[in-house]
């Protein structure tokens, strides 16, 4: 067996081509699963047990089945049905882009619909209390306190589904979308240099996940700032009396 | 010492099994792959057993050569590097003879030979040439000939959708999605005889691209002769075209 460097270098422009694909699919699937998980997670977190009832469902449907057979009973599965295919919405399903969009925006909301009830529910009852002591309508409190103070929460294992779904999109390759995976996979077709244009495209999936990982990072120092604690030094000028003698005596 | 004595024994005998499973696995015993998702060369039925075309010749041709096979199903586009990492010795999976294929594997004599062919809706008034084909949507199994041809010829001019079965294409074509599929001929006029095939046909010449499918091993491996010459025994003997007709009413030699 020997190794193709080569090989790597002409296809790498072809394969950077697939993950431009691969963020495009994650960053917009992203943002339309955190539009669907909002109201979810909100729902999910309702006193009332029928307004629990079908986010509880939707999530143990998405969580509870293969991505895999997700995107094949979008893409594959829905196409069976002419009264799919002649409906106003073939124009979007006919595309596999838009089924991958689909499949993979409904998966990531379920999980993330999750995150953001644990989250919610993790919000301490005091700031709770404190709004409703301040006056504020329930709306007022989801808008100011509930959702920016579960959205700190919820950061650090938010970027975890990001990643997950960074490596969950390299299923788009199996309805013809030329992602990272399938552009590697197609690459290898033609030169059956199988472990060259893997490694090359695990390399690029390591680099998307730093950019994301760092992404993520700068959020959590930005919107949680106040749990990390900063040393500062006491100001020269103090006044005297301020001063602690306790300290002082040390 | 008796236990002394015991334990040595007791080693000597697993050593034993050991070596002797291990004269199992690297003597007569021929590993073959197939990939069981290409109807009616390769697949798998209703038991889970793989049958077809190739599955028989394979079959066919252990008998032959008196060889004791076990064959294996395994997905397409890692086929070959199973083979290459010894998981298996041989591909009798309908596979093209490719030069490209060439640099990296071993391939016995032709067993059939290929041709390509054009397959949409019936009525369907796009003409299979690159001028009549420009901005349609045309699909191909990902790793095969076809998919190759398309890349090359009409990559330029029509947008190439790549499966990874033949199956998922034809629920594509049936879908609506393709306008036409480029595909091996042969398993393609299985596919239109069946009922999910209704309205669909073929579409203009065929195209000859001299296509010879081979057996695959290892490089240097002596089984390639060894093929080759048992190939020409069932070719002669008869037992290749009784197999033949079973799926084809013509030669596909």
């Amino acid at each position: 067996m020997t190794w193709e460097w080569d090989v790597i270098w002409q296809y790498f422009p072809r394969l950077l081509e697939g993950a431009w694909l691969t963020m495009e699919l994650v960053l917009v699937s992203g943002l339309i699963g955190i539009t669907i998980a909002i109201p979810l997670s909100l729902m999910r977190a309702s006193k009332l047990p029928w307004v629990r009832v079908f986010p509880f469902i939707y999530i143990y449907f998405f969580r509870g089945t293969p991505l895999l057979v997700q995107i094949f009973l979008v893409y594959y599965g829905a196409s069976q049905f002419d009264a799919v295919r002649y409906s106003i919405f073939w124009p979007i399903l006919k595309q596999p882009y838009w089924c991958a969009i689909i499949a993979f925006s409904l998966n990531t909301a379920a999980y993330s619909a999750e995150l953001f009830r644990s989250a919610i529910q993790a919000i301490p009852t005091g700031e709770i209390e404190a709004a409703e002591a301040m006056g504020m309508s329930k709306s007022v409190q989801v808008t100011r306190i509930i959702i920016p103070r579960a959205f700190g929460i919820a950061l650090p294992a938010y970027g975890n589904e990001v990643i997950l779904m960074l490596k969950g999109s390299a299923l788009a390759s199996t309805i013809t979308l030329l992602d990272l995976t399938g552009m590697a996979r197609t690459i290898i077709a033609r030169t059956y240099t199988p472990l060259e244009m893997f490694l090359a495209a695990g390399m690029v999936y390591l680099a998307i996940s730093a950019v994301i990982i760092a992404l993520f990072r700068f959020m959590e120092y930005r919107f949680n700032r106040y749990q990390y604690y900063h040393h500062t030094d006491m100001p020269k000028n103090l006044d005297p009396l301020l001063r602690d003698p306790h300290i002082d005596q040390k | 010492m008796m236990n002394m004595r015991k334990l040595f024994a007791t080693v000597a005998l697993v050593a034993g099994g050991l070596m002797a499973a291990q004269a199992a696995t690297a003597g007569d015993k021929i590993r073959i792959a197939t990939e069981g998702a290409y109807s009616p060369f390769n697949m798998v039925d209703s038991s889970g057993e793989l049958i077809g075309f190739d599955v028989e010749i394979a079959k066919a041709l252990c008998a032959e050569m008196a060889a004791d096979c076990e064959i294996v199903a395994q997905d397409w586009d890692g086929i070959i590097p199973g083979l290459r990492a010894k998981k298996y010795d041989a591909i009798i999976a309908s596979m093209s003879i490719t030069e490209e294929r060439m640099r990296v594997v071993d391939f016995s004599e032709k067993y059939y030979s290929n041709v390509l062919a054009f397959v949409t809706p019936e009525g369907s008034d796009i003409e299979v040439t690159k001028a009549g084909l420009k901005g349609k949507t045309v699909g191909a199994q990902r790793a095969t000939i076809a998919g190759q041809y398309l890349e090359d010829n009409l990559g330029d001019v029509v947008d190439v959708k790549l499966y990874d079965t033949q199956d998922n294409a034809y629920l594509d074509l049936a879908s609506g999605r393709l306008d036409a599929l480029l595909s091996d001929k042969f398993p393609a006029y299985d596919w239109l005889r069946s009922e999910e095939a209704k309205g669909f046909a073929f579409k203009g010449e065929d195209i000859d691209i001299n296509d010879e499918i081979g057996i695959a091993v290892r490089k240097g491996d002596a089984l390639k002769d060894k093929f080759s010459a048992a190939i020409k025994a069932i070719v002669a003997d008869g037992t290749y075209a009784k197999i033949n007709e079973k799926y084809f009413p013509f030669s596909i030699y």
